[in-house]
């Protein structure tokens, strides 16, 4: 069997998530040896993986596409002397190498194609590969990594507690112009509160250029693509950069006031009304479920 | 400072995606393209570094077709010094050899920073800036959202999964940009005047194949027609129901 080189990643000394969407996705494609490795310095860790990935005859490295993953993989390709397959969303060996499927155009369309280097090195979209059983027993090898290089990471200034990236949410409520305005925000942070740590609170690019919202909750095709279980789009009339940015969601409902609003033809379940009426009323609902 | 953007043309955000004839990529009939979102805040930022400095050169790189001179005059029009095209009548699927066509290009000079948009809109392959950084043996810091250079020391912030990341670098490097970092400003007709003046360089390239090959270009599943649920709050209660006894995402 082929041998897969699988790279997880840390934080606080315990595996993240995507860790386990990495180990579970590199063990179907082959044999994987799962590493982790300090990326505080982040030319010393890429040297790191890139030396093991050559000397181990691995067929495929395989990264999660995090902020991390996406930082180290092509700093890792590039000393592989290949590209990315950045973002997929699927993969399969074929032949000698591996057919893959990444989204283009933020989800407006799916790209195929056919990746032949050797080794091949991967980035999986987050939240997409359900991680199996056996996935968190998993005892990744921390690679020794020799400082000297100059990028090196000073700090990590953490987001108040409790708050979860909308890129790693299982349940985001966004908002849109139809909030009317910043401090109405209130009531989508309580409804995600209501989900008991399972919510982000997201944004239309309408509402972060106005800087109502931080960048980095937009949802679309300037901001990030989710794919959460549910998504709970908010007087948001649904331009086609942001339907892009959520459309692979599982199950999306819309809450407008006006009937007619674009984001109704994508979502699976849509109240038409007043936000400050409906939202509330669900909160209420949800927390009846959850408490 | 001598600083180096590098720009792509791409699609409109709002361009509906329509699957050109030969399956395997974008038909562009009637397809608005514009300079890639992210490139504006590496061009905003280049010319705040040059003003900054008092003196220095803008200079504006893009690989792609003919047509990618106006994407170029944009740039110009914002107040880049000078343009150089590396034309190209089909863009690369494989990164690394988009890289390898810029670097090569970017060598010959020694620029203090070179500045790229953190991903471009369309292929979201997220890589090239940071390839070419490795290819030309330079520090690079993806995605930055914040940047203070002082001397030859530069400390970028880059938003993480819940928290922000400060990364500390030399200079000359490579830096990608993400939203945030600026806000980008609108070429003044004065600029687009006199962007027209301005020199634009013009070099043919060939792509090496790479190790990727395009099989199909299609478009998503389609969502399954939805409906709905009812008006105002009275309709909460089906909404509740329907969520957790038919979608059983609650």
């Amino acid at each position: 069997m082929s041998k897969v080189l699988a790279v997880l990643e840390q934080r606080d000394g315990k595996l993240r998530k995507v860790s386990f969407e990495v180990i579970t996705a590199a063990r179907r494609l082959g044999d994987a040896d799962a590493v982790v490795c300090d990326a505080t310095d982040r030319e010393a860790c890429a040297a790191a993986l890139a030396a093991r990935a050559k000397s181990g005859g691995y067929r495929a490295v395989v990264f999660s596409a995090t902020a991390t993953g996406r930082d180290l993989a092509p700093r890792v390709a590039a000393k592989l002397g290949v590209a990315v397959v950045a973002d997929l969303t699927d993969v399969v060996a074929d032949g000698n190498g591996f057919l893959v499927t990444r989204p283009v155009y933020a989800g407006k369309a799916l790209l195929k194609v056919k990746v032949t280097a050797q080794p091949a090195v991967l980035s999986l979209r987050p939240n997409v590969f359900t991680p199996d059983a056996a996935a968190s027993s998993v005892k990744p090898e921390t690679l020794p990594v020799t400082a000297g290089g100059r990028v090196k990471v000073r700090e990590v200034k953490a987001a108040p507690a409790g708050t979860l990236d909308v890129a790693e949410a299982q349940v985001i409520i966004s908002g849109g112009r139809g909030l009317k305005e910043p401090a109405n925000f209130k009531v989508l942070e309580e409804l995600a509160h209501a989900f008991g740590g399972r919510a982000a609170v997201g944004a239309s690019r309408a509402v972060v250029d106005a800087g109502w919202r931080a960048h980095a909750d937009q949802v679309g095709q300037t901001g990030k693509t989710v794919s959460p279980s549910l998504y709970i789009a908010v007087g948001i009339s649904g331009a086609i950069q942001h339907l892009a940015g959520m459309r692979t969601s599982k199950v999306i409902v819309a809450i407008n006031k006006d009937k007619d609003a674009p984001i109704f033809k994508i979502a699976d379940y849509g109240v038409v009304g007043d936000l400050f009426e409906i939202v509330p009323k669900l909160t209420e609902e949800i927390r009846k479920l959850h408490g | 400072m001598k600083i180096a953007v590098c720009i792509k043309r791409v699609p409109d955000s709002e361009t509906r995606v329509k699957v050109a004839a030969d399956g395997k990529s974008l038909d562009e009939a009637g397809v608005k393209f514009v300079m890639n979102p992210y490139d504006e805040f590496a061009v905003e930022e280049a010319l705040r570094r040059k003003e900054k400095a008092g003196a220095g050169e803008v200079a504006v790189l893009c690989l792609g077709p003919a047509a990618a001179q106006e994407t170029i005059r944009t740039a110009l029009a914002m107040g880049a010094d000078r343009g150089i095209l590396l034309q190209a009548d089909k863009m690369p699927a494989d990164s690394f050899e988009v890289a390898k066509l810029i670097a090569a290009e970017l060598k010959s000079t020694s620029w203090d920073l070179i500045l790229f948009g953190r991903m471009a809109i369309d292929d979201y392959n997220h890589q090239v800036g940071t390839l070419v950084a490795e290819l030309l043996g330079l520090p690079s810091v993806s995605a930055v959202s914040h940047l203070e250079i002082e001397g030859a020391t530069g400390v970028a912030e880059r938003e993480i999964e819940g928290g922000i990341e400060v990364v500390e670098f030399p200079l000359p490097a490579v830096v990608t940009a993400d939203k945030g970092l600026n806000e980008p400003r609108y070429p003044a007709l004065k600029g687009i005047m006199a962007a027209k003046k301005k020199p634009l360089e013009v070099k043919p390239v060939q792509a090496g194949s790479g190790t990727l090959e395009v099989v199909a270009l299609t478009p998503p599943a389609e969502r399954k027609e939805g409906r709905i649920v009812g008006e105002g709050a009275a309709a909460v209660g089906e909404l509740v129901r329907l969520l957790r006894e038919e979608a059983k995402v609650l």
